[in-house]
C-alpha cells in the first residue's frame, strides 16, 4: 500500500526497498479514541499515603516465581531484598517501605482469574527507614557485567507490560553485540500516559538511564521513539538528550496510531529492519527497553534504589479524579482507585494494562505488579459491546493486521472447528493487539478466537505428547517384561546346565 | 458483575453493518432519484416492488431459519440488495419482474448459501443475469426520458397500467440504449461516424444521464459522486474502482487508436451504461470481492478486462452484471493464491533469513 506516512517523516521513499519489506514503513493499524487528555496534563501524584497492608506476589515476572528469604514476623526495611530470583529468568522482590513481614500466603493475583497465588505481607511501619544504600560510583566506571547484574539484583523488570527480567535481555543483547538500542515511547494504548508523563518530568533521568545500559551493552547507539501526539514529552527528551549524551541518544517523533508501540513495529519504523519469524529483535541487531524502564535502571544503578514503585495510570469514565500515581508495588488496586475517587457502582469492568490489550479483572482486590502500566475502570458506555453478527468480509481486519494475516480467514476455520486450518493462515505469527476486534463492524470477538485456538492447539499438543510418551513408556515395559523373561530363561538354563555339570564330573570321578 | 467476554479488547470501532449499509444506499441515493425522475412515475412504482419484495423475502427466509428476523433485517443488507436490483431493472418493467428478481437475489443469490456474507456471487447481479436471460424481451424495454409533466411522460394511472396491468409502452416512448445502438448499427455495417450522430446520442446526454436505460446506469456523473463519497466515507477503497475503471479506459484507449471507426473512445465507455454503477457499488461488494488489497487490484482489471470485451466483441451490448459474476466465482482462487506478507516470512510463508554473520 501507498506509504504516506514514510513520505511526511521525510524517509526516502524506494519502490524496491518497499517490495521487499526494508524500506520503512507502517504496518496496518488503527487509530482509536485516545482518551487521554484525563490524565496526560497532570503531574504524577508522588504524595499517595501508604495503604495499610501491602501484598507482594511472588510471582510478577515472566519466569520463575521469587523464593522468600524472610519469615513470618520478620522486620524489613525499604529496600531490603525479600525474595530470591529462581534460575536464569526471575526477578527478585524488594520491600516497598519499612514494616512487619505479617503472613506468606496465597493471595487472588492481578490475573483475569484472580486465582490466589503465593503473597508476601507487609504490613508498613509508616517510618519508611531505608536500607543502607551503597555508595555511589560512577556507573561508568562499572563493567558491563557488573551492570546487568546489578540491574537483575534490582528486580527490574519490563515496565511496559512484558515484565519480562531485563537483566536477562541486557546480557543476550551484550553477547549479541547489538548496534542499536531502540527505546519505547510509543504508548500507543489509549487512557494510558504514565510512560508520557515519565518523560515530561524526568527526561534527564531517563536519559541517564539509557546511557547506563548503552554502557552496559557495550554499544553506542540509542533511539527514542516518541509518538508525534506527545509534544511536550518528545521536547524534554530531546533537550535531556541533547544535553547529556553527546550525540549518543537521538529521539524521534513517530506517528501516533495502534498498535505504533508493537516492538516490531517501532524496530520496522526506526531502523527499516524485519525481524525473522523464528528470530528475536537481537537477530537484527536491535534490543528493545521501554522509557520507564530506562528510569528504574538509573534509579538502580545510580542510586542504588530496587524496583520497589511504578508509575500507573488510573483512569477511566468511572473514575472521577483520574491521573499518574507513583505507588509502591503491592498496593491493592482498589486504594489507588478509592484515591482518585472511582465509582465502584458505575464500573463494568476493571482492566489492568490499556483496553486494547490489557486484562480484565474480577474484582479490584488484587495488588499492583511491576508490568502493571494501568489500572482502568471503565463504564457501560465505553466498552459498548453487542453481540456478535454474521462477517461481512469488509477485509477491515486485514487492513489493520499488522502482522499482514487474514483474521477474517482464520476465524472462519477456527469457527468450523477446523483449528489445523488456520495455522496456515499465520495463526501462530498472531500478536493478539486486538486491532482486527476492534475495527470489526460485525463486533466479532476475533482475538478470542484466536487465543482460543492457540490455547486449544497447545492442549492437543500436551495430549498427544502425553500419549506418544505413555506409549513408550508402555512398550518399554513391555520390551522390559520380555528381556527378564528371556533372562531368567536364559539363568534357568545356565542353572540347568551347572546342576548336571557336576553330576557329569562326579560321575566321571 | 457482566458475564460477557472477558477478552480484550474492550474498545471498539463505532462503525457497524447497519451505518455502512445505510451509508452505501445514501450514496446511491442522488442517481436512483435521478432515474426515478427522468422515467416517471412507474420508475417509482418498480423500485417500490422491489425493494419491498426484497424485504420480504428476506424476512421469509430469517424466519424459516428461525433466525432472528428483526435484528437482521434493520442491518440494511436486504434494503441495500433490494435496491441495487431495482437499479437494474429496466424502469417500465412489469412488477413480477421486479418481485422475482428480489426473490433470485434474496432467496436464490444469499439465503440458499446460508445468509449475509456467505454468498459467492453478488446476490443482484445474479438476479439481474437470470431474469435476462429468462425474460430478454421485459428485459429490454427501453423507456426514453420522459420526466414527469412532459410531453411524453405517462399519466399516474397510465403508469400503474405499465407497472402492473400488463400494458406495453405506448409506441415512440421506447428506444435504444446507447450501447445497444452502437451494437445493432455496426451489425448493419454502420460505424461510429455515422451511427452516433444519428441516434440522437452524445457524451455530455450520456455523462450526466439524459439517456434510456435500467433504472440505475444512466446518470454517471451522480453515480460517480456518489462513489467519490463512499471513498470519501472510508466505506469502500479506491482498488476495484480504479482498477476496473482504468482497465476500461485504457483498453478503449488502445483500441480506439487502433480504429477510431470501429471502437468507440474511452470516454464513451466509461460515461455510458452501469460501468460507473458497477465500479463503485457493486463490484466493490464486500462479500463477493477479495480480501486482500493487491487481490482486490486483480479483481478490479478482470471486471474491467471482461466489461470490455463484451461490450466490444460479445452479443450483449452491456456486460458489467456478466463480468462481476465472472470474476466473484474467481475470488476464492484469488484470496487462496494472493495473500498478504506475513511480518517476518516470506511471500511463501518461510520465515526470512537472518542477516550475515549472526546466528
Amino acid at each position: 500500500m501507498f506509504d504516506i506516512h514514510a513520505l511526511w517523516a521525510g524517509k526516502p521513499f524506494d519502490l524496491h526497498a518497499l517490495w521487499n519489506g526494508s524500506q520503512p514503513k507502517i504496518r496496518g493499524g488503527v487509530h482509536p479514541e485516545p482518551r487521554k487528555e484525563a490524565t496526560a496534563d497532570r503531574p504524577i501524584d508522588t504524595a499517595f499515603p501508604l495503604p495499610p497492608m501491602l501484598y507482594l506476589a511472588l510471582q510478577q515476572h515472566v519466569g520463575k516465581p521469587a523464593e522468600p528469604v524472610v519469615n513470618v514476623g520478620d522486620r524489613v526495611l525499604k529496600g531490603q531484598l525479600l525474595a530470591v530470583s529462581q534460575g536464569m529468568v526471575s526477578a527478585p522482590i524488594h520491600a516497598p517501605t519499612s514494616g512487619t513481614i505479617t503472613d506468606i500466603m496465597d493471595y487472588p493475583s492481578a490475573h483475569p482469574s484472580a486465582l490466589p497465588t503465593p503473597t508476601l505481607l507487609l504490613e508498613p511501619d509508616g517510618e519508611e527507614r531505608w536500607i543502607d544504600l551503597p555508595e555511589k560510583a560512577d556507573p561508568f566506571s562499572l563493567s558491563p557485567e557488573e551492570i546487568s547484574i546489578r540491574v537483575g539484583a534490582a528486580g527490574i523488570v519490563g515496565l511496559g507490560g512484558a515484565a519480562f527480567p531485563s537483566a536477562v535481555k541486557l546480557n543476550l543483547g551484550r553477547r549479541t553485540k547489538i548496534q542499536t538500542l531502540l527505546i519505547n515511547g510509543g504508548e500507543c494504548e489509549p487512557y494510558l500516559t504514565c510512560d508520557d508523563r515519565l518523560m515530561r518530568e524526568r527526561a534527564r533521568a531517563i536519559v541517564d538511564g539509557i546511557l547506563i545500559m548503552l554502557h552496559g551493552l557495550g554499544c553506542r547507539q540509542a533511539i527514542v521513539g516518541i509518538e508525534d501526539n506527545k509534544l511536550e514529552a518528545y521536547t524534554n527528551m530531546h533537550a535531556a538528550a541533547a544535553e547529556l549524551s553527546d550525540g549518543k541518544v537521538e529521539v524521534v517523533a513517530v506517528p501516533s496510531f495502534y498498535p505504533m508501540g508493537w516492538d516490531k513495529q517501532l524496530i520496522g519504523y526506526l531502523t527499516a529492519k524485519e525481524v525473522p519469524a523464528d528470530g528475536r529483535a537481537t537477530d537484527v541487531g536491535v534490543l528493545m527497553h521501554n522509557v520507564g524502564t530506562a528510569y528504574a535502571v538509573q534509579q538502580a544503578i545510580r542510586h542504588g534504589k530496587p524496583l520497589i514503585s511504578r508509575i500507573v495510570t488510573v483512569s477511566g469514565g468511572a473514575v472521577g479524579a483520574p491521573r499518574n500515581i507513583d505507588a509502591p508495588l503491592g498496593t491493592p488496586l482498589a486504594s489507588l482507585l478509592a484515591h482518585c475517587d472511582y465509582r465502584p457502582e458505575e464500573t463494568v469492568r476493571y482492566i489492568m494494562g490499556g483496553p486494547m490489550m490489557g486484562e480484565a479483572l474480577p474484582h479490584p482486590n488484587v495488588p499492583l505488579v511491576k508490568g502493571a502500566c494501568g489500572i482502568l475502570a471503565l463504564t457501560q458506555e465505553e466498552i459498548s459491546a453487542t453481540d456478535a453478527k454474521s462477517c461481512i468480509r469488509c477485509s477491515r481486519c486485514v487492513t489493520a493486521c499488522p502482522v499482514g494475516l487474514l483474521p477474517l480467514e482464520m476465524m472462519a476455520r477456527i469457527r468450523a472447528g477446523q483449528l489445523e486450518s488456520s495455522l496456515k493462515f499465520g495463526l501462530k505469527d498472531c500478536i493478539s493487539c486486538g486491532s482486527c476486534s476492534y475495527v470489526c463492524p460485525s463486533e466479532i470477538p476475533l482475538v478470542h478466537y484466536f487465543k482460543y485456538a492457540n490455547g486449544e492447539l497447545l492442549t492437543r499438543d500436551q495430549a498427544n505428547h502425553k500419549a506418544e510418551q505413555t506409549k513408550r513408556l508402555a512398550d518399554e515395559k513391555l520390551a522390559r517384561l520380555e528381556r527378564q523373561k528371556q533372562e531368567a530363561a536364559a539363568a534357568a538354563a545356565q542353572r540347568k546346565a551347572a546342576a548336571k555339570k557336576p553330576k557329569i564330573t562326579e560321575a566321571a570321578a | 458483575m457482566s458475564t460477557r467476554l472477558l477478552s480484550a479488547p474492550f474498545t471498539r470501532s463505532e462503525l457497524q453493518i447497519q451505518s455502512i449499509m445505510l451509508t452505501v444506499v445514501l450514496g446511491l441515493a442522488p442517481g436512483t432519484l435521478w432515474g426515478i425522475f427522468i422515467f416517471g412515475w412507474p420508475a417509482l412504482f418498480i423500485f417500490l416492488v422491489t425493494v419491498s419484495s426484497a424485504l420480504a423475502f428476506e424476512a421469509g427466509c430469517l424466519a424459516l431459519a428461525e433466525k432472528r428476523v428483526l435484528a437482521t433485517l434493520t442491518d440494511g443488507s436486504a434494503l441495500l440488495t433490494g435496491w441495487l436490483i431495482a437499479l437494474t431493472l429496466p424502469p417500465w418493467a412489469p412488477w413480477w419482474i421486479g418481485v422475482l428478481g428480489s426473490f433470485l437475489g434474496i432467496v436464490v443469490g444469499k439465503q440458499v448459501f446460508g445468509g449475509l456474507g456467505q454468498n459467492l456471487f453478488n446476490p443482484a447481479m445474479l438476479a439481474r443475469v437470470a431474469l435476462l436471460v429468462s425474460f430478454p424481451l421485459e428485459m429490454t424495454v427501453w423507456a426514453n426520458p420522459s420526466p414527469p409533466f412532459s410531453a411524453s411522460a405517462p399519466g399516474l394511472l397510465e403508469s400503474w397500467a405499465i407497472t402492473f396491468g400488463g400494458v406495453l409502452p405506448p409506441d415512440g416512448t421506447t428506444g435504444a440504449t446507447l450501447l445497444g445502438w452502437v451494437k445493432t448499427e455496426f451489425s448493419q455495417g454502420r460505424l461510429l461516424d455515422e451511427s452516433l450522430p444519428s441516434g440522437g446520442y452524445g457524451f455530455f446526454k450520456s455523462f450526466i444521464g439524459w439517456t434510456g436505460g435500467s433504472l440505475g446506469e444512466t446518470s454517471a456523473l451522480l453515480f460517480a459522486l456518489g462513489g467519490g463519497w463512499l471513498l470519501k466515507k472510508q466505506i469502500i477503497t479506491w482498488h476495484i474502482p480504479l482498477a476496473m475503471l482504468g482497465t476500461v479506459f485504457l483498453l478503449a484507449s488502445v483500441f480506439t487508436l487502433v480504429d477510431g471507426e470501429r471502437y468507440p473512445g474511452p470516454l464513451f465507455h466509461l460515461s455510458s451504461g452501469a460501468l460507473m454503477l458497477g465500479a463503485f457499488f457493486i463490484a466493490t461488494d464486500y462479500v463477493t470481492s477479495p480480501n486482500s488489497r493487491l487481490g482486490q487490484l486483480i479483481f478490479g482489471a478482470g471486471c474491467g478486462a471482461i466489461v470490455y470485451v463484451i461490450r466490444t466483441w460479445g452479443s450483449y451490448p452491456e456486460g458489467v452484471a456478466f463480468a462481476v459474476l465472472l470474476m466473484n466465482s474467481m475470488t476464492p482462487v484469488i484470496d487462496h493464491y494472493v495473500r498478504p506478507r506475513i511480518y517476518g516470512r516470506d511471500r511463501k510463508g518461510k520465515p526470512l533469513e537472518l542477516p550475515e554473520g549472526r546466528e
